[in-house]
């Protein structure tokens, strides 16, 4: 894939020739960072092309010094966590619950299942159950930690760019993900220990 | 603080800042349509759909900046081909307008001209946006002249130019260039499939093109009425509603100015004297 300055320099050049190649660049790890962050594949899908759009409308009034500076990948994370958040105030103000309880897999996933031998129907459908299940837990963390653990890990940000992102110094973004990360070892322990209670009762 | 949990490195819940793959693994690709759907939104393509019209099926292009065509494309392959080359974007097949948009045209083509549509007209002229505007105005079922549009823009000697914007005009029906005939009584060109197209449609609206013709053949331009002793365009409202009795054809405004008329402030007829061409 071509890199982001380079993809910058064009955007700088002609907006409207190249940005086809940033939303091809950039839309599936945006529809993940907004589905694991939301929990709803629609939501998500609608955050996701909310913040193309406005990424679109932001470089089209910007001047070429103001292009040439931009980091595409915290820029853009910016943009999609600011829309879930708002997306999720408004769903919890409606009383809906924080997360989707739809364990059906949206979206195909990224990387084949790296242990092979496991192409069998019975490794694949481990495979959707443990995603699923680490979905919900992601889904359950507090936001702050939800967005740090879902840039850091999820979409792979470097600990400079997650600052960028979130508009913190590093080091506290760093004890969120550290943070996020024991809350989720938690979280999969006691429901691993209430599935072994259940079949043991 | 107890610290029972499992430390077996092969278990999920050994997920660490350093290698979380349960994390990476969740990572999806994004829905199929959502490149196009990112690309209609900001413009730089558009999607189109068919609607029913009096003059048969009609296809209407539209994008997040508003509709950009509506044509009378023979089938949908020309249409996707003549688009593209016009405005240099792609165009993709929906199944039907967005439900806004198509109530919208629905009640426009209806004769609601408060409904409001959006519109692209990028790269067309202030001159060419001043006509389609001007032609908005007027109601469905009356005409007005190439020169009422003109002087109403403030451009009354560019007659011509405002016929070439009319036949230029991307968005035919929705800006109603079909309400806009020549001086002479004739219905003039029309960009949407030809003069017969127009005939139709403005019967649709319930105007009779015969007798209107039959009319300004006979040199009538203007009509008042004896008891207001105002002077109206001939398919102007207050125009209609003049009892057979009462009404006193003109040939030009002088006449009726002559006569002790004054001008409908709601048709507004200018002279149009010299001014025959388009």
């Amino acid at each position: 894939m071509e890199p982001d300055d380079a993809l910058i320099a064009r955007l700088d050049a002609d907006l409207d020739g190249s940005f086809e190649s940033l939303v091809i660049a950039h839309q599936d790890r945006l529809y993940s960072i907004a589905l694991r962050f939301l929990g709803d594949p629609r939501d998500a899908e609608e955050a996701t092309q909310d913040c193309l759009v406005r990424a679109y409308r932001a470089l089209a009034g910007y001047d070429s010094a103001r292009i040439r500076e931009l980091r595409l990948r915290p820029w853009l994370a910016t943009i999609v966590l600011n829309l879930c958040r708002t997306k999720a105030g408004r769903r919890n103000h409606a009383g809906a619950p924080p997360l989707s309880l739809d364990f059906d897999e949206p979206g195909k996933a990224l990387a084949e299942p790296r242990a092979d031998p496991a192409r069998s129907p019975v490794a694949i459908a481990d495979r959707r159950e443990a995603r699923a299940r680490w979905a919900a837990l992601v889904g359950g963390l507090p936001q702050a930690y939800r967005a740090a653990v879902v840039l850091r890990h999820v979409d792979g940000l470097s600990y400079p760019e997650l600052a960028q992102a979130l508009g913190r110094p590093e080091g506290t973004v760093k004890a969120q993900v550290h943070r996020g990360l024991a809350l989720l070892r938690r979280a999969y322990e006691d429901a691993e220990r209430r599935e072994r209670e259940e079949m043991t009762a | 603080m107890t610290t029972n949990h499992r430390s077996d490195p092969t278990t999920p819940s050994a997920l660490t800042d350093d290698a979380a793959p349960e994390l990476r693994d969740l990572a999806v690709h994004a829905p199929s349509g959502l490149v196009t759907s990112v690309l209609v939104e900001v413009g730089l393509a558009d999607r189109y759909a068919p609607i029913p019209s009096p003059i048969g099926r009609l296809v209407v292009a539209w994008n997040g900046l508003g509709v950009s065509a509506v044509e009378a494309a023979p089938d949908d392959a020309s249409f996707e081909t003549s688009h593209a080359a016009r405005t240099g974007r792609p165009v993709h097949r929906a199944d039907a307008l967005p439900p806004r948009l198509g109530r919208a045209i629905e009640r426009r083509l209806a004769g609601d001209r408060r409904v409001a549509i959006e519109l692209d007209l990028r790269g067309r002229t202030k001159f060419e946006r001043d006509v389609w505007r001007k032609a908005l105005e007027i109601p469905r079922g009356e005409v007005r002249p190439y020169g009422w549009i003109a002087a109403e823009i403030g451009r009354p000697k560019a007659v011509r130019a405002v016929g070439t914007a009319l036949g230029h005009n991307p968005v035919p029906l929705i800006v109603p260039c079909h309400r806009v005939v020549r001086s002479d009584g004739s219905l003039g060109q029309y960009s949407l499939g030809g003069p017969a197209n127009k005939r139709t449609i403005l019967a649709s609206e319930g105007l009779d093109p015969e007798s209107l013709e039959m009319q300004a053949r006979a040199g009538v331009r203007y009509i008042g009425s004896d008891t207001t002793r105002i002077v109206c365009l001939p398919t102007c409202s207050a125009a209609k509603r003049i009892g057979p009795t009462h009404r006193v054809p003109f040939r030009s405004l002088d006449r009726a100015a002559l006569a002790g008329y004054r001008t409908c402030r709601k048709c507004r007829p200018i002279s149009v004297a010299g001014n025959v061409a388009a």
